[in-house]
């Protein structure tokens, strides 16, 4: 009889898979990116009718370390549990020293992700990126940059740009703000030489002619976006900064693909798909394998970055 | 259209009978969360803005702009009354609210907040629809040496006006100083003094510092007492209503603190808080009635409340006109526009006239609707007061966990909530006043920061501190404010001087 219980409540669970009940952690302040992030797939996955409630909860400090220290060991096995994080994230967990890594959730995919832009201001005697590698050259400390917090991706960019021009990474002289926002402000009045932020922090400043807009760390050119690669110019740097949800640690095999089949159904509906599009932020999905790898050659290379600006040692 | 028809063909959808009535539901709810201690506008906004995601774009920033006010008032009414600011820009409302809603004053209290609020947040609305593009533009001017200055400034006409005791008042700032090295330093990345602790890295969350000292040390303070014979507080004396002299006292502080606060807000790093101390430090000069300040002046509340809201609609300014996020509510509100596709930025004004101005009349509906909200509920909350003292003050207690929880679910916050609270309690034991130091973890790293972002970009020149005039201007401003009460007592004035600090205490 006991056996008979348990085998039909088996064949009801395998009949039935019951939709999860989502819980993602946004492991920063309500208003940035990745609180940004796990709204908005709150609103898509119970629109979409893949999961009927979803709760969203805010657990911000030291680059999403804390977060994800909280959620690694609070939800092993919680096949429920979500957390949104990104590349960020790789660099906070090696500057400060966090006993928990990305090799302690199970990363599921990267979701977003925006290139980084060099700006300069319009009244700058700066014409194009090769203006600016030479200047750099030329005093290192005499060209300021503002960017988000240190060790962030605004400033491996600007370590990256000075490292491939030759330039003694630990000689930049970068200006952090608390976000692009407060950098943006310093930029447009003129108080540094140039600034490194996300694409999107910009776009509607060069637009409007009051940024100009020298280069991007993208691949190759971004459409609509009158501006060469930092490939093009001749530095060998590429960096996305990407946003990402990962799971619980100590998942089973079954788990797993299902919250990566869920996540995939979220990221091909139409409903996703415009509220990218309305925040401008890009489709640049990858799963299983392929995002591991990706993962991996990330931290490798942040790592080595950061210990050349002298950030880690 | 100009701008004015604009203005009126907004106000005109807003005053739909539907849209009247989720601006409603919006200051109510933004409101009820407000008045939350530890929970501020920012996440009372995160967390109602999908319910505002579910309606059509003019109704939905309706209700936004109603949530927006709504928090940022719901703050106050706590601070007031139960001496729990609920954020930071409402620190320096508890200081006066709290003593005149002790001596059944906080009828008044609440009242001169809600009109000073409504009076600032009209003012400011309608600069921000005429003059954002001109005022943006000014306060760009302000790069680190700027803000550096300004902090300069800050710091002495603040620390001079908790100057009861000018020793005790600077031993608490400077404590608070100390506090707000603690975490990552933002320029190198480097942790400091946070002992391996990852709590401690992002620093002293500020309402957690604020809650604990004014919510938690006061609750011990209370039962440190043991056994009153008879409740000396009362919740009216004299009329709910202000009087003819709360009127007189009161609408020139509403006019200044919008003065101060306004433009305060509209710089990319100005923050709420710093137009609240600013105005208050005015009032404390300006008074008549110097030896009312620390025991319930009018003033107190008045202008430090309307700057709050002044600058709360001045964010807007690099919001709407830069695309500059200066607040996390800000960046909140960024986050509702781009629901509709909208990215703020310089093009706004001229790409989406319709949106931005139904976002600027929505504000003005919203901030009259939590007039006539508030003002009929004030006899209701400050019947609040007549809770046996025991009851209402676990309840603080209850209200202050569950807020910090709420923002921040860590033990180790609860901790750094309940330590901080002994250390109020502490410090009201030895009579030191306990406003500074939430004032120097403030301060303190914006001025650091600002200084050294300064000293960055000049390479370490000095000098470049003054060779900007708007730098110059405050810094010699801040001298004098230093400089003028030493001259005054060594020419013999002094008795006046000390007259005046023995009667604050």
């Amino acid at each position: 009889m006991k056996q008979f219980v348990l085998a039909s409540l088996f064949a009801g669970a395998i009949a039935l898979p019951a939709a999860a009940d989502y819980t993602i952690i946004a492991p920063a302040n309500p208003g940035g990116g990745w609180d940004q992030t796990a709204r908005t797939m709150q609103s898509v996955l119970q629109e979409e009718g893949i999961s009927p409630s979803v709760q969203v909860q805010n657990v911000p400090g030291a680059g999403g370390t804390i977060g994800l220290a909280q959620f690694a060991s609070q939800n092993k096995g919680n096949a429920d549990a979500l957390i949104v994080g990104g590349y960020v994230m790789v660099g906070a967990i090696l500057t400060n020293n966090s006993p928990v890594s990305l090799a302690d959730v199970t990363p599921i995919a990267r979701l977003t992700g925006e290139y980084e832009a060099i700006v300069v201001p319009a009244a700058s005697p700066i014409q194009d990126i090769n203006g600016l590698i030479e200047a750099l050259k030329a005093d290192p400390g005499a060209v300021s940059w503002a960017g988000g917090s240190a060790g962030g991706t605004d400033h491996i960019a600007v370590g990256l740009i000075a490292k491939a021009a030759g330039v003694d990474p630990t000689k930049i002289n970068y200006i952090a703000y608390s976000g692009g926002g407060e950098a943006l402000a310093a930029i447009l009045g003129n108080q540094v030489t140039a600034g490194v932020s996300s694409l999107g922090e910009f776009q509607e400043q060069v637009k409007a002619g009051t940024l100009r807009l020298l280069a991007t760390t993208a691949p190759e050119r971004i459409e609509g976006i009158d501006a060469p690669t930092l490939k093009e110019s001749g530095l060998d740097v590429e960096l996305q900064n990407w946003r990402m949800v990962a799971a619980a640690p100590g998942l089973s095999d079954e788990q797993r693909a299902k919250v990566t089949a869920d996540i995939e159904t979220m990221v091909k509906s139409a409903n996703w798909q415009k509220q990218l599009a309305d925040k401008g932020w890009s489709d640049t999905y990858l799963s299983g394998d392929a995002f591991t790898e990706q993962l991996q050659k990330d931290v490798t290379s942040t790592e080595a970055i950061l210990k050349d600006i002298g950030l880690v040692k | 259209m100009g701008a004015f028809d604009f203005l009126m063909q907004g106000l005109v959808t807003a005053a739909d009978p539907m849209m009247l009535f989720y601006a409603l539901i919006g200051v109510t709810l933004g409101t009820a969360v407000g008045v939350l201690p530890g929970i501020g506008p920012a996440l009372t906004v995160a967390l109602l803005l999908p319910v505002t995601y579910r309606l059509d774009p003019a109704g939905s920033l309706i209700m936004f702009a109603g949530i927006y006010y709504g928090g940022m008032y719901g703050g106050s009414t706590t601070s007031i009354l139960l001496n729990t600011p609920g954020e930071s820009a409402s620190i320096i409302t508890a200081l006066e609210g709290n003593k005149m809603a002790r001596r059944g004053r906080g009828g008044p209290a609440l009242a001169t907040a809600a009109i000073g609020s409504f009076i600032a947040g009209l003012i400011a609305t309608l600069l921000l629809a005429f003059l954002a593009p001109s005022i943006v533009k000014v306060a760009l001017v302000f790069g680190p040496r700027e803000y550096f200055a300004l902090m300069v400034l800050a710091f002495v006409t603040v620390s001079a006006a908790f100057g009861d005791s000018a020793l005790r008042g600077l031993t608490s700032l400077f404590l608070g100083l100390a506090l707000a090295c603690i975490g990552i330093d933002q320029l190198s990345g480097q942790a400091r003094l946070a002992f391996g602790v990852p709590e401690l890295l992002d620093g002293v969350e500020v309402t957690t510092l604020a809650v604990a000292m004014f919510a938690i040390g006061e609750a011990l303070a209370i039962a440190g007492q043991g056994k009153v014979g008879r409740e000396e507080v009362l919740a009216v004396k004299g009329s709910v209503w202000m009087t003819k002299t709360d009127w007189k006292r009161s609408w020139k502080p509403w006019l200044r603190g919008t003065a101060i606060g306004f433009p305060i807000g509209a710089m990319p790093a100005g923050g709420a808080e710093i137009g609240t101390f600013l105005s208050y430090a005015t009032e404390k000069k300006l008074t008549k009635h110097p030896e009312e300040f620390g025991q319930g002046a009018i003033e107190g509340v008045a202008g430090p409340e309307a700057a709050n809201n002044a600058s709360a609609a001045g964010t807007l300014v690099p919001l709407l006109t830069l695309g500059l996020p200066t607040s996390a509510t800000a960046a909140i509100m960024l986050a509702g526009f781009q629901q509709f596709g909208l990215q703020p930025g310089p093009l706004l004004f001229a790409t989406n006239p319709t949106l931005v101005w139904g976002l600027i009349a929505s504000l003005l509906i919203a901030n009259a609707m939590l007039l006539v909200l508030n003002l009929p509920l004030i006899g209701l909350w400050v019947k609040l007061l007549t809770i046996p003292r025991p009851w209402l003050y676990a309840g603080i207690l209850l209200f202050a966990t569950l807020g910090t929880i709420g923002a921040n679910p860590s033990t180790f916050e609860l901790g750094m909530l309940l330590g901080f609270g002994v250390l109020g309690y502490v410090m009201r034991l030895f009579g030191y006043p306990i406003a500074p130091i939430v004032v120097g973890l403030i301060l303190g790293p914006m001025a650091e920061q600002q200084l050294r972002r300064a000293l960055a970009i000049s390479q370490g020149d000095w000098t470049v501190l003054v060779q900007s005039p708007i730098a110059a201007v405050l810094l010699g401003i801040a001298a004098l404010a230093l400089i003028v009460p030493l001259i005054l007592r060594l020419r013999g004035k002094g008795a006046v001087l000390s007259q005046l600090a023995g009667d604050e205490d």
